[in-house]
C-alpha cells in the first residue's frame, strides 16, 4: 500500500471500506505529517487531540456505509466549526469560538469526516496570496517564499503538501481555483446556491460559494456531492436535484461543445498561459468534444464591477464586527470611541481598504454611479455567459493570468494584486459553476491551471469534462518536502 | 475624480474605523489608484438594464411563524467581551 | 395659540402659523416568531432569552422570513385600502449601534410591501382624511439600558429582529388633536385585524414625528424636524406643541430651522438635537444580498382578502343604517373592536336604543372610573340585555335599574335574581297603587287642598311621597296618571 499520506481521497475511502488501514492510522499520519510541516502555516487551529479521539470512536463502530468513513479534514478557517476557534484569519475574531455549525462542514462529518483543523486564509477572504491573514503568511509547497494563491491559501497548500486528504475553501472572486492553480490541486466553485453559505463567514453574500478542493477530479466529485444540499437556513440557497456526482462520473464528453472566449486573451497575457490555454484546447478535441470559438464582450468589466460590489456588501457584512457580542474589543472612553479602535486595530489594512470602497461606493451621491452602475454591468455580464451557452455547453479559459509569485511581490499594488482573478472574477458574478485542474508548468516549474465553466447547475458536465483532461494532460505535481526536516 | 482626505474620513467616520492623517493619505492614495481602475465602466451605457441583485433565480423561502429557538442566552453571552447580569456591556452611549 | 373653529394655528402678533405634521408609526406585528429567525416575540421575558444567533448577529447567520409577518403586513395595507405591491424588495440600512448587532437594519425602502393608502378621521367638524405613503416591513432593535451603570449602557437583545410594520402617513395632519384620533383610528383599524395590538406602555406601538410650520395660507412646506421614537399620544402631543412653537420662535428671530433629528425630553416637556447620530445619517440602502425580493400573487392576496373583518368604517356605517345610531353613538361603538362586539352582544336580545344610552352612559362611566378595559367590564353584555330587558318591559324603573346595575358589578349578577331577592319589582298593580296614592293624599290634606287652590308645583311633591311610600318600585307612569285623577 502506498503511503498513507499520498493516497487520494477515494483510495483511502477504499482501504478504510475494505479494513486494509483504520481511520485511526489515517489520521495519525496526517497529523505526523501536518506535525512535521509547521513551516508552511497551514493551520490557525489544530484539531489533532479531538481529531485521533474521534478516529478511535469511528474505529470501535465503524459506518462503513458513510462517504467519507473516518476520513480526517481539514477546513479553511472561514467555516464555523462548533467548539473549535473559528477566526476568518482575522484578529477581531482571534478568540471566537463558534456554539454551531456550517451546515458545509456538517455535511462533511455526518458522512463520517473527523475534523483534523482550521487552515490559514486571507483575512475574511479578501486576498489572493494570503499574505492578510492576521495569522501570517502561508508558504506553498511547490517552492520556497511562493504564495500558495488566496483567499483559501491554507486549504490550498495543506492539500498540495498532502497535510489533508481534502479540504474545502470558499469562493467569491476566485478563492479556491487561483489557490488550486497555483499548488497544481483542483478546486471547484459550484452554482451559486449549491452549498448553503448557512455558518460561513461571510464576505459578499450574493458571491461566496463554499467548494471541494482535492488532488484529482474524482475526490473533487466525491466531496462535492457531500457537501452540495439545499438549505431552509439560507434564502439563497436553491432546491435543484443533486447527483451522486462521483458516481456518475465520465470520460465520455464526445461531441460536447466547447467555447473558448476570444476575450480571455488579455493583453500582456505571458506566453506560457496561451500555451497552456492551446495545450487545453488540443486536449479537448482529443477527447472527441468540439473546439467553438465565442464571444463574452463585457469580460474586462468584471473586475472593476466585482471590485464594487464585493466590497459594498462586505462593508455591510463586517459591520457585526463591533466589539459587542464577540470577538476582539479595543477599550474607549464612549461608545463611538470603542468602536473605531476595535475596528481599526481589529481588521487588517486590507479588509479596512475593502471595507472603504465599500462604504463609499454606497454612500449618498455615489450610490446610481458606482453600486447600481455595478449591479447593471453585473447583468450584461450575465447575459455574455446566457448567450454563449446558447452555442456551446461549457467554457475552457486559463485559471489565472499567471503562476504563483513570490511573498511580498506585489504588497504594495492593490490594483495588480485584484489582476490575479481577472479569470475567475466573471463566474462569480454570474454565479456559475467553475472548476480548476492543473495542467502545466511554467518555465520555473510552478504549476499552471485550466478553469472549465459550466452552465448553472451543470456541475456534472464540467466535472466530466475536467476528468476527461485531466487522463490526457497526466499532470504531475513536483513537490520536494523542503520544508521538512 | 480623486477622493480627498476629507471624504476619506467621512467615509472613515461612516465606516466606524479610526484613521489618522498618514493613514488617510494611504488610504486615498490607494482608493484613488483602484477608482481609476474602476471608472472603466463610465464606457459602458447601462441607462436601460435592469440591474441584477442576485444570480439566485428562486422564490424568497418563507418560513411558517413557529418559535423554534429556545433560550440559549449562556451561548449568546459567552464570546461578548464585556458583560453584566445577563446583559451585553457597552461603553456609555453619549447622546 | 388659539382654536378658530376647531382648527389649530399658532398665534404671533397679527401672524396665524400653520403646524404640519406627518407620521411614521412602528407597529409591532403581532407574530410569534421574529421576522428573520425563529425566537420568541413574547414581551416582559428576562434579557438576552429570546436571542438566537440570528438575532444577534453571529459570523455566518442568515435571515428567512416569516410568512405570517408578510400576511400580516398584506392585511394591514388591505385595511389601509392601500395598494398591495406584488414585487417588494428588503434592503440594508447601515448604520452602527449598541442595540443594532447587524450594524444594519434589515427594512424595505425603494420597494416597500405596501402602497399608497388612506385613513379616515372622525372629527368634531367632520371627516377628515389621511393619506398613508406607505407601509413596509421591518426589524426592531434590541433595547439600550443607560440608567444601570454610571459608565456603561447595558443591552437587551430580546426585542431585536422583532418585525415591525413602519407606517408612513403623508404630511396631512394638522394638530395634536388630529394625531391623538390619526393613531387613535390606526390602531383601531389594527386591532380590528389583528395584526397590531396597539399597547403602547409595551412599545407596541410608538411613532417618530415630523413636524414642520409655515404662515396660514401659505403652499411650500418648511422645514421639517423629526421628532425621534414617542411611545404616547400625551407625548407626541406636547412634542409637537413644543416643536411648533420653537419652530415659530425661530422664524419670528428671523433664524433658520435645522433639518435634524431631535428627541423628546418627557421630564422637561421639550424636544432637543440628537447630535451624536448627525454624522451617521447616510444609511447606505442596498439591496440585502442575503435574501431575495418578494413576490406575492393575485391568488394570494385575494385569498388574504376574504380573511378581512368587517373594518370600523364599513362597521360604523352599518350600525347608523341598520341600527340607528346616530353617527356619534356609531363612532364610539366601533372605536375599538371589543366595544362593537360589546355592543352588538348587547343588543342581540334587547332594545338598540336604551342598550345605547346605557351602554355610553353607565357602562362607561363605570369602566373610566374603575380605569377597566371594555374585556374587563365587571357586567357582561349577557346580564346587561337582561336588565334592559328588565326595564324595557316595564319589571322595574329606569332608576331601580340603576341601582340594581350597581349590584350587578359585584360578580357580574343576574339582575332578575336581584329584583327578585330584594323585591324591586316595580309595583304596577293600579289597585295598589291607588290605596298609596289615597293614603299619602289623606296625610297631606293642607297641601292638596293647596294644590287644588292652584299651587300646581305641588306635584312633584305627592309624586316623591308616593314613591318614597313604595320604596321607588311604583310604576312613574301609573303613580302620574291617578294622582292627577285623585288630587
Ligand atoms: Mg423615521
Ligand atoms: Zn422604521
Amino acid at each position: 500500500m502506498t503511503e498513507i499520506t499520498k493516497q487520494t481521497l477515494s483510495d483511502l475511502v477504499e482501504n478504510i471500506k475494505k479494513k486494509k488501514v483504520s481511520s485511526t492510522e489515517v489520521t495519525k499520519a496526517f497529523i505526523e505529517r501536518s506535525k512535521k510541516s509547521k513551516k508552511l502555516n497551514t493551520y490557525i487551529t489544530e484539531n489533532f487531540n479531538a481529531a485521533l479521539d474521534k478516529a478511535k470512536k469511528f474505529d470501535e463502530k465503524p459506518n462503513l456505509d458513510l462517504k467519507l468513513p473516518g476520513i480526517p479534514i481539514a477546513v479553511k478557517d472561514l467555516f464555523c466549526t462548533k467548539n473549535v476557534r473559528t477566526t476568518a484569519g482575522s484578529k477581531i475574531l482571534n478568540n471566537f469560538i463558534p456554539t454551531y455549525e456550517s451546515t458545509v462542514t456538517k455535511n462533511i462529518w455526518n458522512e463520517g469526516g473527523i475534523l483534523l483543523g482550521k487552515l490559514n486564509c486571507d483575512e475574511f477572504a479578501m486576498g489572493s496570496s494570503n499574505e492578510t491573514s492576521f495569522f501570517g503568511n502561508v508558504q506553498n509547497p511547490i517552492s520556497q517564499n511562493l504564495v500558495p494563491g488566496g483567499s483559501s491559501g491554507g486549504s490550498a497548500s495543506a492539500l498540495a503538501a498532502q497535510l489533508t486528504p481534502v479540504t474545502i475553501g470558499t469562493d467569491t472572486g476566485g478563492s479556491i481555483r487561483q489557490p488550486a492553480s497555483f499548488t497544481g490541486t483542483v478546486g471547484l466553485k459550484p452554482t451559486y446556491g449549491s452549498c448553503s453559505r448557512y455558518g460561513i463567514v461571510a464576505f459578499a453574500s450574493s458571491l461566496d460559494q463554499a467548494g471541494p478542493m482535492s488532488q484529482n477530479v474524482k475526490d473533487c466529485a466525491l466531496l462535492y456531492e457531500v457537501i452540495s444540499s439545499y438549505d431552509k437556513k439560507d434564502s439563497t440557497s436553491i432546491d435543484f436535484k443533486r447527483n451522486n456526482y462521483s458516481q456518475k462520473l465520465t470520460k465520455d464528453i464526445k461531441g460536447k461543445k466547447i467555447g473558448v472566449p476570444k476575450e480571455y486573451r488579455v493583453d500582456n497575457m505571458p506566453k506560457e498561459i496561451d500555451e497552456l490555454w492551446q495545450k487545453g484546447i488540443k486536449c479537448i478535441k482529443n477527447c472527441g468534444a468540439e473546439i467553438i470559438e465565442i464571444s463574452l464582450p463585457h469580460t474586462s468589466y468584471a473586475l472593476p464591477t466585482y471590485y464594487i460590489v464585493a466590497p459594498a456588501e462586505a462593508s455591510s457584512n463586517l459591520a457585526r464586527y463591533d466589539g459587542v457580542k464577540y470577538g476582539f474589543r479595543a477599550e474607549g472612553k464612549n461608545l463611538i470611541e470603542m468602536y473605531e479602535k476595535t475596528r481599526s486595530e481589529g481588521f487588517g489594512e486590507e479588509v479596512q481598504r475593502r471595507i472603504m470602497i465599500g462604504t463609499y461606493v454606497l454612500s449618498s451621491g455615489y450610490y446610481d454611479a458606482y453600486y447600481l452602475k455595478a449591479q447593471k454591468v453585473r447583468k450584461l455580464i450575465k447575459n455574455d455567459f446566457d448567450e454563449a451557452y446558447k452555442k456551446v455547453d461549457a467554457i475552457l479559459t486559463p485559471s489565472t493570468p499567471s503562476s504563483a509569485f513570490k511573498i511580498g511581490e506585489k504588497n504594495n499594488d492593490p490594483v495588480s494584486m485584484y489582476l490575479n482573478d481577472i479569470f475567475t472574477v466573471p463566474v462569480n458574478l454570474a454565479g456559475l459553476p467553475g472548476i480548476s485542474i492543473p495542467a502545466g508548468h511554467d518555465s520555473q516549474g510552478y504549476p499552471l491551471g485550466l478553469q472549465i465553466i459550466g452552465k448553472s447547475f451543470d456541475e456534472q458536465n464540467i466535472i466530466n469534462i475536467a476528468y476527461s483532461m485531466e487522463e490526457k494532460i497526466e499532470f504531475k505535481n513536483n513537490i520536494k518536502d523542503w520544508w521538512i526536516g | 475624480m480623486t477622493i480627498d482626505l476629507k471624504t476619506i474620513k467621512h467615509i472613515a467616520k461612516l465606516s466606524r474605523i479610526s484613521v489618522n492623517d498618514t493613514k488617510a493619505e494611504k488610504l486615498a492614495d490607494d482608493l484613488n489608484a483602484i477608482f481609476k481602475f474602476i471608472e472603466k465602466l463610465n464606457e459602458l451605457k447601462t441607462e436601460k438594464i435592469k440591474p441584477l441583485t442576485s444570480v439566485a433565480e428562486t422564490p424568497l423561502k418563507l418560513r411558517t411563524d413557529e418559535v423554534k429557538s429556545e433560550n440559549i442566552r449562556e451561548d449568546i453571552i459567552k464570546n461578548s467581551p464585556e458583560d453584566n447580569q445577563d446583559y451585553f456591556v457597552v461603553p456609555k452611549v453619549i447622546e | 395659540m388659539s382654536k378658530i373653529n376647531s382648527e389649530y394655528f399658532i398665534k404671533r402678533a397679527n401672524k396665524l402659523y400653520e403646524v404640519v405634521i406627518g407620521l411614521e408609526v412602528h407597529a409591532q406585528v403581532i407574530s410569534e416568531s421574529k421576522l428573520f429567525s425563529t425566537s420568541s416575540t413574547k414581551f416582559g421575558a428576562e434579557p438576552n432569552t429570546q436571542v438566537s444567533l440570528v438575532d444577534a448577529a453571529f459570523p455566518g447567520m442568515l435571515p428567512v422570513i416569516n410568512e405570517f409577518c408578510i400576511k400580516q403586513a398584506i392585511k394591514t395595507g388591505i385595511g389601509l385600502k392601500a395598494q398591495i405591491n406584488k414585487f417588494s424588495v428588503f434592503d440594508r440600512k447601515n448604520y452602527f449601534y449598541a442595540d443594532l448587532p447587524q450594524g444594519y437594519q434589515i427594512s424595505q425602502f425603494k420597494d416597500p410591501i405596501v402602497g399608497e393608502g388612506k385613513v379616515i378621521l372622525d372629527m368634531p367638524n367632520g371627516q377628515k382624511e389621511i393619506g398613508i405613503e406607505r407601509l413596509h416591513l421591518e426589524q426592531d432593535a434590541g433595547k439600550s439600558i443607560h440608567d444601570l451603570d454610571p459608565r456603561n449602557t447595558f443591552v437587551d437583545l430580546n426585542r431585536s429582529g422583532v418585525a415591525l410594520m413602519e407606517i408612513v402617513s403623508k404630511p396631512d395632519l394638522r394638530s395634536p388633536d388630529e394625531v391623538n384620533v390619526y393613531i387613535k383610528k390606526l390602531r383601531s383599524i389594527m386591532r380590528y385585524l389583528g395584526t397590531c395590538d396597539g399597547n403602547m406602555q409595551e412599545g407596541s406601538l410608538r411613532a417618530d414625528v415630523n413636524v414642520s410650520v409655515r404662515l396660514k395660507g401659505t403652499q411650500e412646506y418648511g422645514t421639517r424636524c423629526e421628532i425621534k421614537n414617542v411611545n404616547s399620544i400625551k407625548f407626541m402631543q406636547m412634542a409637537i406643541e413644543f416643536e411648533a412653537n420653537r419652530q415659530v420662535n425661530l422664524i419670528e428671530e428671523g433664524k433658520n430651522i435645522d433639518q435634524e433629528t431631535r428627541l423628546f425630553d418627557t421630564k422637561k416637556n421639550e424636544t432637543r438635537s440628537m447630535r451624536s447620530k448627525e454624522d451617521a445619517h447616510d444609511y447606505r440602502y442596498f439591496p440585502d444580498p442575503d435574501l431575495l425580493p418578494l413576490e406575492v400573487s393575485d391568488e394570494y392576496i385575494s385569498k388574504i382578502k376574504t380573511e378581512i373583518p368587517e373594518l370600523p368604517d364599513e362597521k360604523k356605517k352599518r350600525f347608523i343604517d341598520k341600527f340607528k345610531l346616530t353617527p356619534y353613538e356609531a363612532t364610539i361603538m366601533v372605536s375599538d373592536i371589543e366595544t362593537s362586539k360589546f355592543f352588538e352582544e348587547t343588543i342581540k336580545s334587547s332594545d338598540i336604543k336604551l342598550a345605547t344610552n346605557w351602554i355610553i352612559g353607565e357602562l362607561f362611566s363605570v369602566l373610566n372610573e374603575k380605569n377597566l378595559d371594555i374585556t374587563q367590564s365587571p357586567v357582561s353584555a349577557k346580564n346587561l340585555s337582561k336588565l334592559i330587558n328588565l326595564i324595557k318591559d316595564g319589571t322595574i324603573s329606569g332608576k331601580i335599574g340603576k341601582t340594581i346595575f350597581e349590584l350587578m358589578m359585584d360578580g357580574d349578577k343576574d339582575p332578575q335574581k336581584i329584583v327578585e331577592e330584594k323585591s324591586l319589582k316595580q309595583e304596577s298593580d293600579p289597585k295598589a297603587l291607588e290605596k298609596i296614592v289615597q293614603q299619602v293624599i289623606d296625610k297631606n290634606k293642607d297641601k292638596a287642598k293647596e294644590y287644588k287652590a292652584g299651587k300646581e308645583k305641588l306635584f312633584g311633591f305627592f309624586v316623591g311621597q308616593v314613591m318614597k311610600e313604595s320604596r321607588g318600585k311604583a310604576n312613574p307612569q301609573l303613580v302620574n296618571q291617578i294622582l292627577k285623577k285623585k288630587l
